[in-house]
């Protein structure tokens, strides 16, 4: 199985970091990963991507135009890239940060109110693993303990901030039946 | 089984680098190959003892590389596009004074100061010469993280045999993305060094001279044909490719480092349309693997060359097929990178719907 994930929103909001959690799980799960950030002048106050490719077998092309998966935190990211989900794919979004909500009726449309939940937290910075709780929910792509022993090896000096963590993958998974 | 680890390139290049033995790094920071300098400097001497210094400009920092080859250490650089231009006058001098040593290019969009995105539209200058003077580079394109991690080792041992500069041309993507790598264990830096070494003169030996002036040109033709019959000799004995699929192929798709990996997947999805589509990946790209080309030429309707740049490394492609195989080229330029979808269009465009 290869999961093509993109996860996009403003720079600061931990795009980058969701989908390096998520790479380092797959490697923990002994899969082949492959990450690959936006990287250049878009990042500064604009808007940040990366793609997160997770699979069974070796990965061709780390550059892709179609994903499995979408998660979007906010709005320009769900305009830019709502045409780019695969037919049947999903696209996660955080309907708390966002006016005009997708569209589209041939993939699944899966609402999170990350941002409300986030404060809820008392860390706005945790939104990111709202939405990471929700895409593992949705794609079953890695264990979820396997993200918990990625979240030790990232926060490696802030073990501290890890339960923290943890609860909100947990309260990002409750949205997905 | 080495140690596994989760890296960007340009980290596990760096990485590599310090296990090689690496003695000294001499570098210039510039996006996006920063990394490099950056990782580096966090406890490369601390571990191996090897000196890790930032050069005033790129220009110092080959020089450094001339002065500290010329000693018969490991030594490397790294930079990116326009740091490499500034290089090439100091990469003519080591060629010619036949000293081995390693560098990186990182490749981003030009011509000019250009921009930070992934590019190839550096090969002609890593493969045809770049700076003055009949001199060739070894050139390796790496298409994935685990080879950067390998190539740097490869480098270091293809520059020791044939004594000559070793280029690894990767570019911006391959430089930022992190994958799963497996590292080789720490190799000991070198305590012996080579006889034409200049390490030091004592009573009881012959003078060492290394230099690239030679003002006679009786001499200095001979200098040039003993570098033709090296390179020749590095032609017949080092050409390295990957190729895919070319047992039923009636079209192949060729590409190099991230142009490669795209390809792989053009492949695929070729494949599953009912196109039998193969692919050939040079590896080197001095010397170029003319033999596997000359092997699908006159046998295969057409070859697609796909490269993130204006179309170079098609004209090798050309000149190995020798006109029996129609050639085209799809690429991308400045920066933007081409995506597998898109060679799947271009190639029917080109050699199925038979428009050209």
């Amino acid at each position: 199985m290869t999961q093509e994930a993109l996860f996009a929103g403003f720079g600061g909001q931990g795009v980058l970091s969701m989908g390096q959690i998520l790479a380092y799980a797959g490697m923990i799960e002994g899969k082949e990963v492959c990450w690959m950030p936006s990287y250049g002048p878009e990042m500064r106050g604009g808007t940040a991507n990366c793609i997160t490719i997770v699979s069974d077998s070796s990965i061709s092309s780390p550059i892709i135009s179609m994903y499995d998966t979408v998660v979007a935190l906010n709005q320009p990211s769900v305009d830019k890239f709502e045409s780019r989900v695969k037919k049947g794919g999903n696209l996660i979004y955080d309907s708390a940060n966002i006016l005009n909500p997708p569209t589209r009726t041939d993939i699944n449309i899966i609402p999170v109110q990350g941002s409300e939940e986030a404060i809820k937290l008392q860390n706005t910075k945790v939104l990111n693993m709202v939405m990471l709780g929700a895409f593992l929910k949705k794609t079953n792509c890695v264990a979820v303990e396997n993200i918990h022993k990625a979240l030790e090896k990232v926060f490696e000096r802030y073990q501290k901030l890890i339960p923290l963590n943890i609860k909100a993958l947990e309260v990002g998974m409750s949205y997905v039946k | 089984m080495g140690e596994i680890k989760l890296m960007k390139g340009n980290e596990a290049l760096a990485e590599a680098m310090i296990r090689a033995g690496c003695d000294a790094y001499f570098g210039y920071p510039i996006t996006p190959q920063s990394e490099v300098l950056e990782y580096l400097s966090k406890d490369a001497t601390q571990r191996t003892g090897m000196v890790v210094l930032q050069a005033e400009s790129e220009v110092a920092a080959i020089n450094m590389i001339y002065g500290a080859a010329g000693s018969g250490r490991r030594v490397m650089t790294t930079s990116s596009s326009p740091g490499i231009s500034l290089m090439q006058e100091g990469l003519s001098y080591i060629a010619s004074a036949e000293l081995p040593c390693v560098l990186a290019n990182v490749v981003r969009g030009g011509p000019g100061l250009g921009t930070i995105q992934p590019s190839q539209a550096d090969y002609f200058q890593a493969v045809k010469g770049g700076g003055h003077g009949d001199y060739r580079l070894i050139v390796l394109a790496p298409s994935s993280v685990q080879e950067m991690v390998d190539f740097v080792r490869l480098s270091f041992d293809l520059a020791e045999k044939y004594r000559n500069p070793v280029m690894i041309l990767a570019d911006g993507a391959i430089g930022q993305m992190m994958e799963k790598v497996e590292l080789f264990d720490q190799m000991p830096r070198k305590t012996e060094f080579p006889d034409w070494a200049t390490t030091g003169k004592p009573k009881d030996k012959e003078r060492r001279y290394i230099t690239s002036l030679h003002i006679q040109p009786e001499k200095m033709e001979e200098i040039n044909k003993h570098l033709q019959a090296k390179y020749k000799q590095i032609e017949d004995a080092e050409v390295r490719y990957e190729a895919f699929n070319l047992e039923d192929a009636e079209y192949i798709l060729t590409g190099y480092g991230l142009g490669a990996r795209i390809c792989r997947k053009a492949m695929d999805i070729l494949r599953e349309k009912g196109y039998k589509v193969g692919l050939i990946r040079p590896i080197t790209l001095f010397p170029f693997p003319k033999k596997v080309y000359e092997s699908v030429a006159g046998k295969v309707k057409g070859i697609l060359d796909v490269e993130m740049n204006a179309g170079q490394m098609v004209e090798d492609v050309k000149l190995s097929v020798c006109g029996k195989t129609r050639v085209e080229y799809y690429g991308r330029m400045g920066g933007m990178i081409p995506s597998p979808e898109e060679i799947v269009e271009n190639f029917e465009k080109l050699f199925i719907k038979g428009e050209a």
